[in-house]
């Protein structure tokens, strides 16, 4: 292999490798996939001269520490935490050199759970359906790093408009949802809603980027039939027999037979990425919301 | 024969739309007329288009909404059962439930046996993994429950019923579905071209090989 490639010293957790997802496969039953993140992930991307789809790594609670085997600029971004390189403290949201050799440490997240790892020319291991995205829920593309794994990289670009730092809004103390209207918001009572939005949920450890799962009060339903199996989107608020609503993230599966109270907002969908277990969690239901360009 | 179809149209979020039709078969005729107008460049761009039981969902939509009061009014071809190529899949009928499916449908394993064979199927959805097809065609009074306890692991290439649709599973996974045979056939290859050797509208034949 060239040495334009990093290797694994600390694979964490669970470090994958996503962009920005596999799309137009999913009525053949493939998920979307791709950064949890977006916004973070593009943004690492731009602070190294990357196209905002470039291959990053994404890493779970614990981070990660890679080898690059020839000098390469990167940038940490997402859940906030100690970057170093060879020992020495470096910048976290802005870019960093990293020579041949040395190690680039990504520490545990001190907010949130995902941090994002871009590195110049984007992590290049062969495309699967069009994307480098792992899918924890079908095992398509790149296996999750383990250690001392080799991951290629690709031809940084020449010539490039570089940001220096990228302000970044800390995990919120408490997850607030906005709700959409759902396909089945009237399989539920009014009860129902009020718990949504009373605030007596938290995130559930049983989180994963297939879904965010929640503890608190089961939703009342008003209908009990059974569902045939209908498509589900990102963000779908579905609820399964124990009532505890699921907010699907990336790797949902692309159908499901249980019935979907709302739809988060795009613009959210972030900030699930990045509440770790144990937060506090409340859904707004509201008519509309403000899309913003980085809603996927 | 193009008709107006009875639907219901119901939001899902604000890229979204989710279309409830009265049958699969309405569904399946919904989704071939908006993969027409998609090619047709009559569509609305929309990134995702996933029929499924009694529904299609059009994800990625810039004006769900727009795209919902224009649905309703359209008229579709009823879907045409009798074209395209048919994709053969050889069978052995050695499943574990076999038996059990064939008590249930009140006849011997070799009854049950022919009764699959020599049904036409055809792709309705995907689902559950890439590459799972649920297909129809079974006459109705042949449906199935679900295994009252799932499989924690169900073998590659097994073949299933649940309800009325027969499945066969691209990939070891956990699974309630009852297992009448298995094949060789490759479900999935993500290095194939196309990866999925079913999609939504195919045709498919179960033909009977040793072991039956």
């Amino acid at each position: 292999m060239t040495d334009r490639a990093f290797c694994a010293v600390r694979a964490g957790a669970l470090t994958c490798v996503q962009d920005e997802g596999r799309h137009g496969h999913a009525h053949l039953g493939v998920p979307r996939s791709g950064a949890l993140d977006l916004p973070a992930s593009r943004v690492a991307n731009r602070l190294v001269g990357n196209p905002p789809g470039a291959a990053v790594l994404e890493t779970t609670l614990t981070g990660c520490a890679v080898r690059p085997r020839r000098a390469v600029t990167v940038a940490v971004t997402g859940a906030p935490c100690p970057v170093s390189v060879d020992g020495r403290p470096a910048a976290w949201g802005a870019p960093v050199r990293v020579p041949a050799g040395a190690v680039l440490e990504v520490g545990a997240a001190v907010l949130g759970v995902r941090s994002y790892v871009a590195f110049a020319g984007g992590i290049a291991v062969e495309p699967v359906l069009g994307s480098r995205s792992t899918d924890l829920l079908s095992g398509l593309g790149p296996a999750p790093l383990t250690d001392g794994a080799v991951l290629p990289l690709g031809h940084p670009a020449e010539h490039y408009a570089r940001v220096d730092a990228a302000p970044a809004p800390g995990p919120p103390r408490e997850l607030v949802l906005r709700m959409l209207p759902g396909p089945r918001a009237d399989w539920f009572t009014q009860n129902a809603f009020a718990a949504l939005a009373t605030g007596r949920y938290r995130v559930s450890a049983a989180s994963n980027r297939i879904g965010l799962r929640t503890e608190g009060p089961a939703l009342e339903r008003a209908v009990h039939g059974e569902l045939p199996s209908e498509g589900m989107v990102w963000g779908a608020v579905q609820v399964p027999p124990d009532g505890r609503p699921v907010v699907f993230l990336a790797d949902h599966p692309t159908t499901g037979g249980y019935p979907v109270v709302g739809v988060v907002a795009g613009a959210d969908l972030a900030a699930a990425a990045q509440a770790a277990p144990g937060t506090p969690l409340r859904f707004v239901p509201v008519r509309h919301a403000v899309r913003t360009r980085q809603a996927p | 024969m193009r008709r107006v179809l009875p639907m219901r149209t119901l939001p899902v979020g604000d890229r979204a739309l989710l279309v409830e039709l009265d049958s699969g078969a309405d569904a399946e005729a919904l989704h071939a007329e908006l993969l027409r107008r998609r090619a047709a460049g009559s569509l609305p761009p929309v990134r995702e288009i996933v029929p499924a039981a009694r529904t299609v969902l059009l994800d990625g939509l810039d004006d769900p909404a727009g795209l919902a009061a224009l649905l309703p009014g359209w008229e579709v071809a009823a879907p045409r059962a009798d074209t395209g190529a048919v994709v053969e899949i050889p069978v052995r009928y050695d499943g574990p439930d076999l038996a059990e499916v064939a008590r249930a449908w009140g006849v011997s394993p070799e009854a049950a046996v022919r009764i699959h064979h020599a049904a036409e199927f055809r792709v309705a959805f995907c689902g559950f993994a890439p590459g799972f097809g649920y297909l129809t065609g079974l006459p109705e009074r042949y449906g199935v429950p679900r295994r009252a306890t799932p499989r924690t692991s169900v073998p590659a290439g097994s073949v299933a019923l649940a309800g009325p649709y027969t499945g066969v599973y691209p990939r070891s996974s956990p699974g309630g579905w009852q297992l009448v045979g298995s094949t060789d056939a490759v479900l999935w290859d993500p290095e194939r071209e196309p990866a999925a050797l079913l999609a939504p509208g195919t045709r498919v034949r179960f033909v009977p090989r040793g072991g039956a």
